[in-house]
């Protein structure tokens, strides 16, 4: 029985059985359906729990909502975050400077987390860049710039979540 | 005067086959790309031109605007010698290939030792490649392209053997027109092993996947010219797929009939497919095999070193030396529509 399948093996690979058999599977796939996604024009669908680039959101009548409680910049892990307040005119404490290292970020999402009147958010852009060095730090302007652009996206992922919350 | 115009007349002959073998070389690396594509189900390069058809243009733009780097402890002249080395003879070598009944450069009698000799030239480029850069990896892969050319360079002159045995000449155009007939005339049927025999070892040859030890991307780096940048290493990429060319044509023409319809003296389809030039069945041929190259690259993985090395000595050239015997007997026994 042995010396049988050793001469089966033999007559096999003399055959280049194995290696016809490897051509048939690659010669499949050289008429199989491509699952290429054409980057710019076609994206793949994302969830609403994905975390991309930061931003800072306001109240439907404009009031930004962050209040400088600085639990953000407290639990951020990468040290990534930067807060100085003081007392605006009408009595309240606000931000003067916000400030995200982009190359610090890790993208954990607890920022957003520890966020008591849900301010900062992470949207689902995931694609931009820099050109000079500096601008990856995130300012307070550029943050509400994004929220402000993407705020429909970011309070429909937000309803979305509120069910699993 | 009339020698003068000889010179011209060849010079054109030259002009027409280099300049369409350069175009294809370009493109057989887009093809490449685009069936090892396809076989990975993605779509490979479609971005440079309608459908990436300008892709191998625009590579050849960088590369050529690139800076060509020379290790300051190379031996310089060899270094640049090297990749010309390499790419001369696989264009050399189309000298003798016919297109069609005596549609050849050169009519050389000694055709099939001719083309030995190039190809075994070509293997200097690689191996000077390696030796000249002065760095290990190149080195190494040097002598990787050395040991295995060795062994292969023994089991294809074997395989040719067989064919000059059957077809009773060294000439390419004799030995095409010793296969006329359909396809089952062809001496691919009698010579089965031998023609396995030959394209394996034209694989192993021109350093293609599986047999790209010499190149060893994951082993030794880019092995033999690992140094070389810009246009210098461009040129050892097109002779690279030059080669590729080459072999497939020999294949084609020693094996596959080379210009012969394949449908020859079949009552019917012969007179279907007579108008079509014995030009195009070569290149439809030449075509088959080189996507067998592509698909070989994209099924297999590499060979370890001593595997390639068992393979070359251990069963190839056995199995030639057993057939030539067959081949032999054939040939005296004036076996079939084959050996006359």
């Amino acid at each position: 029985m042995n010396t049988l399948n050793a001469v089966r093996y033999y007559f096999k690979s003399f055959l280049l059985w194995e290696l016809l058999q490897g051509l048939r599977v690659t010669g499949r796939y050289l008429f199989a359906k491509k699952i290429t996604v054409q980057f710019p024009e076609e994206r793949t669908p994302l969830s609403h729990r994905f975390r991309g680039l930061h931003a800072l959101r306001r109240y439907p009548n404009g009031e930004e909502r962050c209040i400088a409680c600085k639990l953000c910049e407290a639990v951020c892990p990468a040290l990534a975050i930067t807060i100085e307040s003081e007392q605006r005119e009408d009595g309240t404490r606000r931000t003067t400077r916000y400030d995200i290292d982009l190359f610090k970020c890790i993208f954990c999402g607890f920022c957003e987390e520890a966020c008591p009147v849900d301010s900062i958010v992470e949207t689902r852009v995931f694609d931009y860049h820099f050109e000079k060095r500096g601008e990856q730090i995130m300012t307070k302007e550029k943050l509400l710039a994004n929220g402000d652009r993407c705020e429909a996206q970011i309070a429909a992922d937000r309803a979305v979540d509120a069910a699993y919350r | 005067m009339e020698t003068l115009l000889t010179v011209i007349i060849i010079l054109l002959k030259i002009v027409a086959l280099l300049v369409p073998l350069l175009v294809s070389v370009a493109y057989l690396t887009f093809a490449e790309r685009k069936v090892i594509g396809y076989m990975q189900v993605r779509v490979g390069p479609n971005r440079v031109g309608p459908k990436g058809w300008l892709q191998p243009i625009a590579d050849a733009m960088k590369l050529m605007f690139k800076e060509i780097i020379l290790p300051s402890q190379a031996d310089r002249f060899l270094f640049v010698l090297a990749p010309m080395l390499s790419f001369g003879p696989a264009l050399a070598a189309w000298a003798v290939i016919p297109f069609g009944d005596g549609m050849l450069i050169s009519h050389l009698d000694a055709g099939l030792l001719y083309l030995l000799a190039l190809t075994s030239l070509g293997v200097y480029g690689v191996i000077i490649a390696g030796w000249s850069s002065n760095s290990k990896y190149a080195f190494l892969g040097a002598m990787r392209s050395a040991a295995q050319i060795v062994a292969y360079e023994i089991a294809m002159g074997f395989a040719l053997v067989g064919v000059l045995m059957a077809a009773g000449s060294l000439n390419l155009n004799q030995i095409v027109l010793a296969q006329k007939g359909n396809l089952l005339c062809w001496y691919w049927l009698p010579l089965l092993p031998l023609f396995v025999v030959y394209f394996i070892s034209g694989v192993a040859e021109t350093n293609r996947a599986p047999f790209d030890v010499a190149e060893g991307e994951s082993e030794i780096v880019a092995g033999f010219h690992v140094e070389y940048s810009g246009m210098a290493f461009a040129v050892f990429f097109l002779a690279e797929y030059a080669n590729m060319i080459l072999v497939a044509a020999l294949a084609a023409t020693m094996f596959l009939g080379g210009w012969l319809s394949p449908f020859e003296g079949i009552p019917l389809l012969g007179n279907l497919f007579a108008f079509v030039p014995g030009a195009i069945w070569l290149v439809l041929k030449i075509s088959f095999l080189l996507l067998l190259f592509l698909w070989f690259r994209a099924t297999f993985p590499r060979y370890r070193y001593d595997q390639i090395m068992r393979l070359g000595w251990k069963v190839f050239i056995p199995v030639t030396l057993v057939w030539l015997l067959v081949v032999g007997l054939g040939v005296l026994g004036h076996v079939g529509p084959w050996f006359h």
